[in-house]
């Protein structure tokens, strides 16, 4: 019995096990991948959004860069080409005009007008330039040539960083220069206005990558970028590199001044991807809660599950118990009336051959006997252990034949009332008290009276029995859906467990020798399986047995 | 009271059937005894019995019902007492129904035996007396 619960109990668990792994499985594997799939598609799209915002953003600026280098070259060559050489080389008209230039839009820190020799001929500014030949530099030459140059930024007579942006005007068979300086502070700051946020930069390289403007992180104006200006194509080219600290940074390129500058917008993908991390952790305590839920829920079900399991195979147990109880039962009759019929012809002769000896004792010659009662007693005797024997065996033969119960209108309460009445006085002998708690409700049913009189005479002289001596018997009466219960519940010792499983078997007995046949339980048995009723049992040592015995309720038919 | 009167006891347990028939004797009845259906219905042609003792249950040959059968059909006035086992409670009444006087259930003891064989016994006196009363009376009235 141990052995066996141990065994169901580790399937149990076993069983339990299993199945909230697979609910586990079968539930968290989608949410987890729908996570991911999620998180997966959700960065892509939000990496493209970025790339495609800095690329639009680099694009933008460069084209505004490239316009205000345009504009101060139209600004320049407006200026020379409705001036004449004298005006200009004139420093008062001169430095008129300049004042004009940058009254609106300036970003002109200086200007003068070089012969076609490279001497400065005028010049207004912070600087003492007037005088200085330019004709070795190499963008005199350019300028003289191409008619418009624009310089790289770099550091000259006045030792600071700058560029210049150079027009050149055909007067009379004279050529002549103007020439400005570009204020590197405006330019610089015009550049930095596509920095964005905590990480986002924007500065221009040249084509041998030095920064023509200050970028805000790790470098100065003229110093060498560790960015490789090859990389970039025309147009607008994106890389994406990591730092030393793995940090990724997206750099956006886009060429300007005919390709002579690169303008970089750069920015830390970190820092555009918040929004998508707040996002990403939202998901991962939605999933968190989700995953939390599901182990609750599925060990909330199974634990359902495995109780109504357990349940439905108590029964089952039960029911076998009780099949294996009623086959057992069945064939054990069959046993004993073939076994009784075998003894009742030996039984018969032992008596004849009694009463024949009895017959010859009679005569005279045996009266003299010495051993006359002897033999008599002992004849006495056997007959009356034959007379024992053959009481046994007609109680078991009595309900061992198919016996169909003959239905009568029995009222369930009289019929206990009269058998009480019946035991009462025994009970009374043996100090023992019958209380009765009868349902008024019992219906009139259709049954075998004499039958269930004798099953309750069994349960109750039992009951008496077992407590032997001081004590009480409860019998009630309550019906349970179609069923009429009875119980006989004393407070005798109880039954081992071993006892209970025998207590219905023929011949099972606890009392003394010649004292119970052990038949009444089996017979009690008997007799409420073929009503298409029963009865079962309720012990516990020390604390005394209850019968229970379960009739159906047929309604007598209207007469 | 005794009376003198024959008595068939049919069994096929030679023990009882010996020691039955031996106490009958004893009893001053005029007891005889056959072990099978077949030498019952044979010695009856011979002889005529007042009650015959039929052990219903008797292995191998004709059973107690088919020589109640017979016994009833050739000798109506032969009363039957049927010795049975439990189990053949049912054969005992369809043997009462054919007109077995009454039955007894083995193992029987003789002070039961007694009573039940001298009731089948009077029964079966009276009619023979009544029988002889009628012959006696048609006899007068032919005279």
């Amino acid at each position: 019995m141990t052995g066996k619960s141990v065994t169901k109990t580790s399937m149990y668990l076993s069983l339990q096990r299993k199945m909230i792994w697979i609910t586990l499985i079968v539930s968290v594997a989608p949410l987890v991948i729908l996570g991911l799939t999620i998180y997966y598609q959700f960065s892509r799209m939000y990496e493209e959004k970025i790339e495609e915002q800095i690329r639009y953003r680099a694009g933008a600026h460069a084209k505004a860069v490239d316009l205000f280098l345009k504009e101060r070259t139209a600004i320049l060559g407006a200026i020379a080409d409705t001036h004449n050489y004298e005006d200009m080389v004139n420093e008062n008209s001169l430095s008129r005009i300049f004042r004009v230039m940058n009254a609106r839009e300036g970003a002109f820190v200086d200007l003068g007008v070089i012969d076609n020799a490279g001497e400065q001929k005028a010049y207004v500014g912070a600087y003492d330039l007037k005088g200085l030949n330019y004709y070795k530099q190499p963008w005199f030459a350019e300028v003289m040539g191409k008619g418009i140059y624009i310089s790289d930024v770099y550091m000259g007579y006045r030792q600071l960083p700058h560029f210049i942006i150079a027009v050149r005007r055909h007067e009379n068979r004279r050529s002549w220069i103007l020439r400005a300086t570009i204020d590197p502070g405006i330019f610089g700051g015009f550049v930095r206005s596509a920095q964005m946020g905590k990480s986002g930069d924007a500065y221009i390289l040249n084509k041998e990558g030095l920064f023509q403007t200050g970028p805000r992180f790790k470098g100065n104006i003229l110093s060498q970028s560790s960015l490789n200006t090859t990389q970039f194509g025309g147009g607008t080219t994106i890389i994406e590199l990591k730092d030393e600290e793995g940090r990724r940074t997206l750099y956006a390129g886009s060429r300007l001044k005919n390709d002579k500058w690169l303008l970089i917008i750069s920015q830390g993908i970190a820092e555009e991807m918040s929004g998508l991390f707040t996002t990403r952790n939202v998901e991962i305590l939605i999933i968190l809660i989700g995953l939390v839920i599901i182990i609750f829920t599925s060990a909330f079900t199974t634990r359902l599950a495995i109780d109504q399991l357990k349940a439905n195979d108590e029964k089952m147990d039960e029911l076998n118990a009780h099949l294996i109880q009623s086959d057992k039962l069945a064939a054990l009759g069959k046993m004993a009336a073939g076994l009784a019929h075998e003894i009742n012809n030996p039984l018969a002769v032992i008596l004849q051959k009694t009463g024949w000896m009895e017959d010859l004792l009679t005569e005279e010659e045996f009266q003299e006997s010495e051993n006359f009662t002897e033999y008599k007693t002992s004849l006495e005797k056997i007959e009356k252990h034959v007379e024992r024997a053959r009481k046994v065996i007609h109680n078991m033969l009595g309900y061992a034949r198919k016996m169909e119960p003959r239905l009568e209108d029995v009222d369930i309460n009289e019929t206990l009332k009269q058998t009480i009445a019946l035991l009462e006085n025994y009970a009374q002998i043996n100090n023992i008290e019958i209380r009765t708690e009868f349902s008024a409700e019992l219906p009139v049913i259709a049954s075998d009276q004499p039958q269930l009189q004798q099953v309750f005479l069994n349960l109750i002289s039992n009951a008496i029995d077992a407590i032997e001596k001081d004590g009480h018997i409860e019998v009630k009466t309550g019906t349970a859906g179609s069923i009429i219960d009875i119980t006989i519940t004393d407070n005798g010792p109880g039954m081992s467990e071993d006892h209970q499983k025998r207590v219905f078997d023929p011949f099972f007995t606890t009392k003394e020798t010649g004292k119970g046949t052990g038949l009444g339980l089996w017979i009690s048995y008997d007799i409420m399986e073929k009503m298409g009723g029963s009865v079962s049992l309720h012990s516990q040592m020390g604390q005394g047995t209850t019968f229970t015995v379960s009739i159906p309720i047929v309604v007598p038919e209207k007469k | 009271m005794t009376f003198f009167f024959n008595v068939l006891v049919v069994d096929d347990e030679e023990d009882f059937l010996d020691t039955l028939v031996k106490r009958l004797k004893r009893r001053k009845i005029n007891a005889s005894g056959v072990k099978s259906g077949e030498e019952a219905l044979e010695l009856m042609k011979e002889n005529l019995f007042d009650v015959v003792i039929l052990d219903i249950k008797m292995p191998g040959g004709m059973d107690g019902i088919e020589v109640l059968r017979e016994t009833r059909k050739t000798y109506p006035l032969t009363e039957v007492l049927l010795l049975t086992g439990h189990a053949s409670l049912e054969t005992s009444i369809e043997g009462m129904k054919l007109g077995a006087f009454d039955y007894l259930l083995k193992p029987v003891k003789l002070e039961d035996l007694l009573p039940k064989l001298e009731k089948a016994f009077e029964r079966k006196d009276e009619q023979d007396q009544r029988i002889r009363k009628a012959e006696i009376k048609r006899a007068i009235r032919y005279s």
